[in-house]
């Protein structure tokens, strides 16, 4: 296992759990032992996350990533105790920053359920191998978060166009669309990861699954006003 | 498991042939049982001598029990000459805190003697020691080092824990500089100066160093004073480029003598001379000695005992048409014993010598195999998790400083946990045992060991869990000791939570551990050659003496390479006789099947398991082969500069050598000959150096002086790159009177034709940088040392292959030191100058080399894959292909299905880092043995008692 393992979510579930810092140790840059150089996909993950951080009015500095070689034991004690030291000076996650704990819960299960839309939306960014320590304060750009927060993109099922073919159903990878022969199909918002497949399989003559940016996603119709009748082609 | 290590051990004579040696050796005692020490390092603590250590150079000490170094193998301690029992029958203070009865006084020398077919010589070299009584005074001047010194110093695991002191007032130096070629490049007057050959490797270390230095110390000021850069290796031009372009280095072309060195600071003042400042002297914190590799010690009672010749130079005589072959059959050498090598050259040769030791083996091939009988596994599947938690006191490593007790009750209240008990050394035999006997027992399904690192002891445990008769994969290590009791010691209490936190979260993990199949796959036991010169005839006939089928390419009509313009080498191999020979034996080989004028069309599947399409005068095929060798070669750069191609007697140097054995009075009857080197390489189009140039034009104008000696020879370069035993030729050349004159990129050789009547002149004007004088040539003939460059279908053939390219072109290696002809894909090979510019011998080493990797996977029926590899659930992928662009390996590939793109899983090709599975948005890839619930177990168990507060407080809420 490499340290371009480490997903996102790991990082805000610590958080999540009142974990005040989060450390990721990698191999040094450029030193990698095979041709993985997964390291730089944690830094690079690290430095998205960091931005989020800011976005959500958390210190990014309670999130670290160094590099160094197994055989640097010393270094490790001082990257260690460093930032032991500085966390505790921050004191305790969402207080010091001056969030209550139930806002930052919300805000932290809020970002934890877009990270898979963020893995899409910056799926190529995140592959991207960052040149120099220069680049990293603006790799990701505040702008760039905070659109990213807030041009949310939602799929919603009009039940006007629906036929209930399934297809979207049967091709959404988290199974968050509820379907039934001759029923409206309904997106479940909640579990929704905003991936575009349905969007994708729904038939073009349908055209029943509609991309909803920045603006609040329409009720799911009742379920007794859901069976369709078909009308004839 | 046949490995069998022999430490503290000496052969005393070698009797015998070839496939049967019979070797007598002396075990020396270490006064340690090794079956019992389980390196916990606590008599270590307990030894009341300190004892110069040998490892650190004697900078710092160590005790007289110890552990030589952090790394060693096997990692147990031994006891030295310095112990006071053994010297005065005094003490005995080890015997007393070892808890488990390892040390034994009673220990004697001990006779061995075994039977072997082959034997491989590597005993390395022994770093040059300067002179106490030279200029430098190594020995009397605290703040003047050896490189080697230095080297420990700069180390973690160095005498100040990497911390780079001086003797005289342990404070940082600021100001360091290097002297090189110290025990090399020396001409032989005076013995204790030094050797007369290159050391090869000095130079790279050195920029190591200097870049290591800067790294500890941004503002240090490094001062490199040398004779040649010789960066003649793969990577290594651009290596001194970055060491060159750091802030406040100097790369300083001076001889230089140390003046003094200051009583009250102990700074030290060298002089040195440079054409453009005349003499200066200047003061530094330290002076480093970058020293030459000598022949071990004992090489010549090395010589004796096994019956082989060295060389002057007091190296293994060998033999230039396979370099890792001694002079007495079925002994072999690798390594720096063969003379000054990189450490490429080292990891080929040793690969090449195990190979050629097969050769005598063979017959018996698989018969002293041990392997291993497991009780069938158990099928756990339908039970719930029971968990066993066995915690490791490590001696007094773990247990003086976390409570173990108190963790081994508190395991016992987590869920899942059928049984948890503590263990004096979890490593030791019966420690084992007793886990073993535990699952059976207590019908354990899972078992977490709260002892060290994963590192060491990992594979150990998983046998241990097997033999128990669980699948190896329901094993899980929490390190209380380098990650708790060692950092820790002070703090007990809080060691001991942290310890409680660790198990806590281990046994979360081990709870959601699942049983994971390592699978073998079949191996089709043929090798592809792609490539039919030295290096891939070298290699295929390796392959194909041991019994193997090779299928050997060549684009052209007919075998050889580039070889086919080569006469002769320094070291003065018949290149063509060797040729014929290769291509007979080839030819001659029922094994090897040629195809001539081919061309690959195309090329699927993975190790063990390749085929590949070929068009070829033999027709279409279509080639199964389990394993494949690049072997593509490299060309000679067609120079554009020095009017090459306006006048017959502007020649490169491969033309020359050939006019010189065809005896063509057109250039060879020059009166006035000029060569130029770095044609076409060392610029900023190719940046590198082209490795054999040099040796090239040495060696021609040798050959010239030879049959005329009243011609003038010139020789025009930027640095002599003649490594390792050319420095010799080298030396002869300016014995002979060959002129060398060095320029500097910026102000090149100027080439003009002047006409003269019938007759035209080659002029030639150089800025000679020595003199710092203008020096124009009038010259019957022009030789330029052009580059060697990838050769053409290189792209083509990474392309079909799926290999990358390193930035000069050439294949790029798994890892330019240790792996340097594997490719990152398993299953593929890489030798010859396809991999980087290189002499013959260095091609039939690596040939030899790439041929041993070949075999490890033909030998075999099947390979076997690791369980720890990710795997895809089709439900859960969308097709966004992140996962294919973030593998490496072509492990994940996209495919069309009837529900669209859809990830696919090689598991073959997979390593298990997961980057795969970061990347996914959904969870349809998880990595094996490292799924996100696992890793996520764990994180949540770091905070269980707060969430189990939440969790009472929700359930009460709803109720």
């Amino acid at each position: 296992m490499c340290s371009g393992r480490v997903d996102p979510e790991f990082v805000f579930r610590a958080f999540a759990n009142g974990m005040d810092g989060v450390f990721i140790g990698g191999c040094i840059l450029n030193e990698c032992n095979y041709i993985t150089n997964g390291n730089y996909h944690a830094l690079n993950m690290v430095l998205l996350c960091k931005k989020i951080m800011e976005h959500m009015g958390l210190n990014p500095e309670r999130l670290r990533i160094e590099f160094m070689s197994s055989g640097e034991g010393m270094v490790y004690v001082d990257v260690v105790n460093d930032f032991v030291s500085r966390i505790k000076e921050l004191g305790p996650v969402g207080k010091a920053e001056g969030i209550s704990e139930d806002e930052l819960s919300l805000k932290l299960a809020e970002v934890r359920k877009l990270i898979p839309y963020i893995k899409i939306v910056k799926k190529e960014k995140l592959q991207v191998r960052i040149g120099s320590k220069d680049e990293y304060p603006e790799f990701y750009s505040n702008n760039e978060i905070d659109e990213l927060f807030s041009d949310v993109v939602s799929y919603y099922i009009d039940p006007e166009k629906c036929r209930a073919c399934m297809l979207c159903a049967r091709n959404c990878p988290v199974g968050a669309i509820e379907s039934a022969k001759n029923q409206v199909h309904v997106i479940d918002q909640y579990r929704c990861i905003k991936c575009n497949t349905c969007y994708e399989v729904c038939p073009e003559k349908f055209g029943a699954v509609t991309k909803i940016i920045a603006a609040p996603v329409p009720d799911p119709i009742p379920v007794e006003n859901r069976a369709i009748t078909k009308k004839e082609s | 498991m046949n490995i069998e290590v022999l430490t503290y051990t000496e052969v005393k004579s070698v009797d015998g042939e070839p496939g049967n040696f019979r070797v007598r050796m002396i075990k020396r005692p270490r006064y340690i049982d090794e079956s019992k020490c389980t390196g916990c390092t606590t008599c270590v603590e307990y030894c009341p001598v300190r004892y110069p250590d040998k490892f650190n150079q004697k900078i710092s000490s160590n005790k007289a029990v110890h552990i030589y170094f952090s790394q060693a193998v096997p990692l147990i301690a031994f006891i030295d000459e310095s112990c006071l029992y053994l010297k005065d029958s005094k003490c005995r203070i080890c015997e007393g805190v070892c808890k488990n009865d390892a040390i034994d006084f009673a220990q004697k020398e001990e006779r061995i003697e075994i039977n072997v077919g082959a034997i491989i010589l590597a005993p390395g070299f022994e770093p040059f020691t300067p002179d106490i009584t030279d200029q430098y005074g190594y020995g009397r001047r605290q703040n003047v080092v050896t490189s080697m010194d230095f080297e420990r110093l700069m180390c973690a695991t160095g005498p100040y824990e990497g911390e780079i002191l001086r003797a005289s007032d342990m404070k940082h130096p600021h100001n360091v500089a290097w002297i090189q070629c110290i025990g090399s490049r020396q001409s032989g007057k005076s013995p204790e100066a030094g050797n007369s050959y290159c050391s090869a490797v000095c130079c790279e270390y050195t920029q190591k160093q200097v870049i290591l230095t800067k790294d500890h110390d941004p503002d240090a000021r490094c001062t490199v004073f040398h004779n040649d850069i010789r960066a003649y290796g793969k990577d290594f031009e651009r290596f001194y480029q970055r060491a060159e372009n750091l802030s406040d280095v100097r790369f300083i072309r001076s001889y230089v003598s140390i003046v003094k060195e200051d009583p009250v600071t102990k700074n030290i003042t060298i002089r040195y001379n440079t054409a453009d400042e005349g003499v200066k002297e200047e003061e530094f914190d330290m002076v480093v000695l970058s020293i030459g590799l000598n022949p071990p010690v004992d090489h010549k009672e090395l010589a004796e005992t096994f019956g082989i010749e060295l060389n002057s130079h007091g190296f293994c005589k060998t033999d230039p048409s396979n370099p890792m072959r001694t002079t007495r059959p079925g002994i072999f050498v690798s390594g720096t014993f063969q003379g000054p090598v990189d450490i490429p050259e080292s990891v080929f040769t040793a690969s090449g010598a195990g190979s050629q030791c097969a050769d005598f083996l063979e017959y018996r091939r698989g018969n002293l195999n041990t392997k291993r009988v497991y009780p069938p596994e158990r099928d756990v599947s339908g039970e719930e998790p029971r968990i066993g938690v066995f915690v490791c006191h490590c001696g007094a490593n773990i247990g003086r400083v976390v409570d173990v007790p108190s963790a081994v009750e508190y395991a016992l209240t987590l869920p899942n946990v059928v049984h948890a008990q503590e263990q004096l050394f979890s490593c030791a035999t019966n420690s084992a045992k007793e886990i073993t006997d535990m699952i059976q027992e207590k019908k354990l399904n899972r078992v977490v060991l709260a002892a060290c690192s994963p590192r060491t002891l990992d594979a150990l445990f998983r046998d241990t869990v097997r033999e128990g008769g669980l699948n190896q994969y329901y094993f899980e290590f929490a390190n209380i000791r380098e990650h708790c009791s060692w950092v820790h010691s002070k703090e007990k209490e809080e060691a001991t939570e942290k310890a409680l936190d660790l198990i806590r979260m281990s046994v979360a993990r081990a709870a959601l551990l699942e049983p994971l199949q390592e699978f073998d796959l079949p191996v089709t036991k043929a090798a592809l050659v792609v490539g039919g010169g030295i290096a891939g005839m070298t290699s295929a006939l390796s392959i194909a003496e041991q019994g193997y089928k090779v299928h050997l390419l060549e684009k052209e009509k007919d075998l050889g390479g580039m070889a086919r313009k080569i006469y002769s080498t320094l070291d003065k191999l018949d290149v063509q006789k060797h040729l014929n020979d290769l291509i007979r034996k080839v030819y001659q080989n029922p094994g090897i099947r040629v195809y001539s004028e081919s061309v690959i069309t195309d090329t699927s599947g993975y190790v063990g398991n390749f085929i590949t399409r070929v068009k070829s005068q033999k027709g279409v095929s279509e080639i199964k082969h389990g394993v494949t060798i690049i072997a593509t070669g490299a060309d000679v750069y067609e120079p554009t500069e020095y009017l090459y191609g306006q006048n017959g007697k502007i020649i490169t140097s491969l033309e020359l050598e050939k006019m010189i054995v065809q005896k063509d009075m057109k250039i060879t009857g020059s009166k006035k000959l000029v060569m130029i080197q770095c044609v076409g390489c060392r610029n900023e189009d190719r940046n590198y150096c082209s490795r054999v140039c040099c040796g090239e034009s040495i060696k021609n104008a040798l050959e010239l002086k030879e049959r005329h000696p009243g011609m003038d020879i010139y020789i025009l370069y930027r640095d002599i790159r003649a490594y390792g035993y050319a420095e010799d030729y080298y030396r002869e050349a300016r014995s002979k009177k060959i002129r060398f004159i060095r320029y500097e990129p910026d102000s090149k050789p100027v080439v003009k034709i002047i006409k003269e009547k019938k007759k035209s002149i080659i002029n030639i004007t150089v800025m000679d940088q020595t003199l710092k004088k203008k020096v124009a040539i009038d010259a019957d003939a022009l030789v330029l040392a052009a580059a060697a460059v990838p050769s053409a279908n290189t792209q083509k053939i990474a392309q079909l292959f799926g290999l990358s390219l390193s930035l000069d072109g050439f294949f790029k290696e798994a890892h330019v030191k240790l792996k340097p002809v594997e490719f990152a894909a398993d299953g593929i090979y890489l030798c010859g100058t396809a991999h980087y510019p290189k002499l013959i011998s260095e091609t039939i080493s690596q040939a030899y080399g790439a041929a041993g990797r070949a075999l490890t996977i033909l030998s075999h029926d099947t390979i076997v894959a690791s369980g720890s590899v990710c795997e895809l659930d089709e439900n859960k992928c969308i097709g966004c292909g992140a996962c294919v662009t973030a593998c490496t390996y072509g492990a994940v590939q996209l495919r069309q299905s009837k529900k669209g793109n859809k990830a696919e899983i090689i598991p073959v090709l997979c390593k298990g880092c997961g980057l795969c599975n970061a990347k996914c948005p959904t969870g349809a890839i998880q990595l094996k043995h490292f799924t996100d619930k696992e890793i996520i177990s764990q994180i949540d168990s770091v905070f269980v008692k707060k969430r189990e507060e939440e969790k009472k407080e929700r359930v009460e809420a709803a109720v």
